[in-house]
């Protein structure tokens, strides 16, 4: 069994699980449309506040989605031993915990994407920035899941890993979040933004590479 | 190995023996604070004496003699705490685990008082305590990573696991180390730009740069000083089953 072949079968593993409990593919997608509902009804109906503040707020409800759905990657399979295996496995572990994020994001990210634009119009969001909200969703996301596992395998041990989670990961995700929000935002008043895209992109293809080795050494810490 | 001289290797080898590193800081202690005592009173002599008004923000900017050093410190604490964390990943070293564990409570107040002090200057200049500025912000998230790191490490029950995740989370939070330093040049926003690292023609002029560079000279001292008495007692706690624990407990008795 090759390398490539162990790695499509986590992913194959993972999907598989995430379609027999389909609750854990809602549970973020519901969230991430009740917190925007809420803002309106906090903030009053005001179409043009509502509209100069749309991508920060379906950023910072993406990223507190994206937070609330880590327990879940980890969780079931440290619960039940399956993690030990996966770590005790020929294999790399750092390309194994890989292909679990990506399913992870598969089931908990990409859904985000195809709401969001629903969303975007609730908010009143210009049309020519709905596209480059997409973009950043689809860049930034993965990063979103990517350095989130850091953070979950560091607590997955843990009794009540819930609240030092969020302390761990949020710090992490701000430079994703000012890059974002802050493309969309240009793209309303149409603005170039291809700057901030390829620095989402470098972001991106930095974590894809190095978020995997932190996580990979941070379960084995957890595990034993 | 062969570029360090045998002399160094040796130091650095008795200092991992915790015994030893337990008696060697009580002799450099008491030196340690004399220097330290010393940089403060002729730094503080210097900013706030000595050194002439700035022509347009009068005396409030004397607080730069508090604020800088300790951003400085944020920064400096913050590389210390992962370089020593990973030296424990790597080797095992017990002593640069405590090093990196004990380093982070006083980053986390140096990085503070740069918030608070930085607001209270904030107040007469920029007419604001609080400006989202990209420097600004980027301390204030150094300081929820500091939190981060104190809270792992306490969450976590066994001290020696403890140590490994707080290397890693460390390690990992280096990254936004850079993004703070460049924050400047990215964002460039209300904070004014560095003024002391323009090597060719520094904008501050030389009798108010003594001064501080002595107070940043003292606070490395200070957090010399706070570092090995929370290392020390971190080591008696740790090893308080070990002989020279028990010897050193009933020499007090």
């Amino acid at each position: 069994m090759s390398l490539f072949y162990a790695f499509l079968a986590i992913i194959r593993r993972d999907l598989l699980l995430a379609v027999r409990r389909r609750s854990e593919i809602a549970n973020p997608l519901l969230f991430f449309v009740l917190v925007i509902t809420l803002f309106p009804l906090g903030i009053g109906a005001q179409p043009h506040l509502l509209q100069a503040i749309a991508p920060g707020i379906i950023w910072v409800s993406a990223l507190l989605a994206a937070m609330l759905s880590l327990d879940s990657l980890f969780r079931s399979d440290f619960d039940d031993g399956s993690l030990e295996q996966i770590l005790l496995s020929p294999y790399p572990s750092s390309i194994l915990v890989l292909g679990k994020i990506i399913a992870h994001w598969l089931v908990t990210g990409l859904p985000l994407l195809i709401v969001a634009p629903l969303l975007a119009v609730f908010l009143g969001m210009p049309m020519q920035s709905m596209g480059v909200l997409l973009i950043t969703l689809l860049l930034g996301t993965p990063v979103l899941s990517l350095i989130g596992a850091i953070g979950v395998a560091l607590t997955v041990g843990l009794r009540r890993g819930g609240m030092i989670l969020s302390l761990l990961v949020l710090p992490l995700y701000v430079p994703v979040l000012i890059f974002a929000g802050n493309a969309v935002e240009m793209a309303g008043s149409g603005l170039p933004v291809d700057a901030q895209i390829n620095i989402l992109i470098s972001i991106l293809c930095l974590s894809l590479v190095l978020a995997p080795w932190p996580t990979a050494a941070a379960l084995k810490m957890s595990v034993n | 190995m062969f570029l360090i001289p045998n002399a160094v290797v040796r130091f650095f080898h008795r200092m991992a023996s915790p015994p030893h590193f337990y008696a060697f800081t009580d002799k450099v202690m008491p030196w340690l604070i004399i220097v330290f005592v010393l940089l403060t009173g002729f730094g503080l002599y210097g900013g706030l004496y000595l050194a002439p008004s700035d022509y347009q923000q009068g005396d409030s900017y004397r607080i730069i003699y508090i604020h800088v050093p300790s951003a400085w410190m944020s920064l400096f604490i913050y590389m210390v705490m992962a370089i020593s964390g990973a030296i424990g990943l790597v080797w095992r070293i017990k002593l640069a685990e405590i090093v990196a564990i004990s380093s982070a409570p006083i980053g986390a107040s140096f990085t503070f008082i740069a918030l608070f002090t930085g607001s209270l200057w904030g107040k007469p200049m920029w007419g604001t305590w609080w400006v989202w500025d990209a420097r600004l912000t980027s301390e204030l998230i150094l300081l929820f990573l500091y939190l981060g790191v104190i809270g792992l490490y306490g969450a976590i029950d066994d001290k020696r696991v403890a140590s490994k995740a707080v290397a890693i989370l460390a390690l990992v939070g280096v990254v936004n180390i850079p993004i703070i330093h460049y924050s400047v040049e990215w964002w460039n926003t209300l904070h004014q730009g560095p003024t002391v690292t323009k090597m060719d023609k520094p904008s501050i002029h030389v009798s108010m740069l003594i001064p501080l560079l002595l107070m940043a000279l003292s606070f490395k001292f200070y957090y010399l000083i706070a570092l090995i008495q929370r290392m020390r007692i971190e080591l008696l706690q740790r090893e308080r089953n070990a002989q020279w624990v028990k010897a050193k407990v009933s020499e007090l008795r």
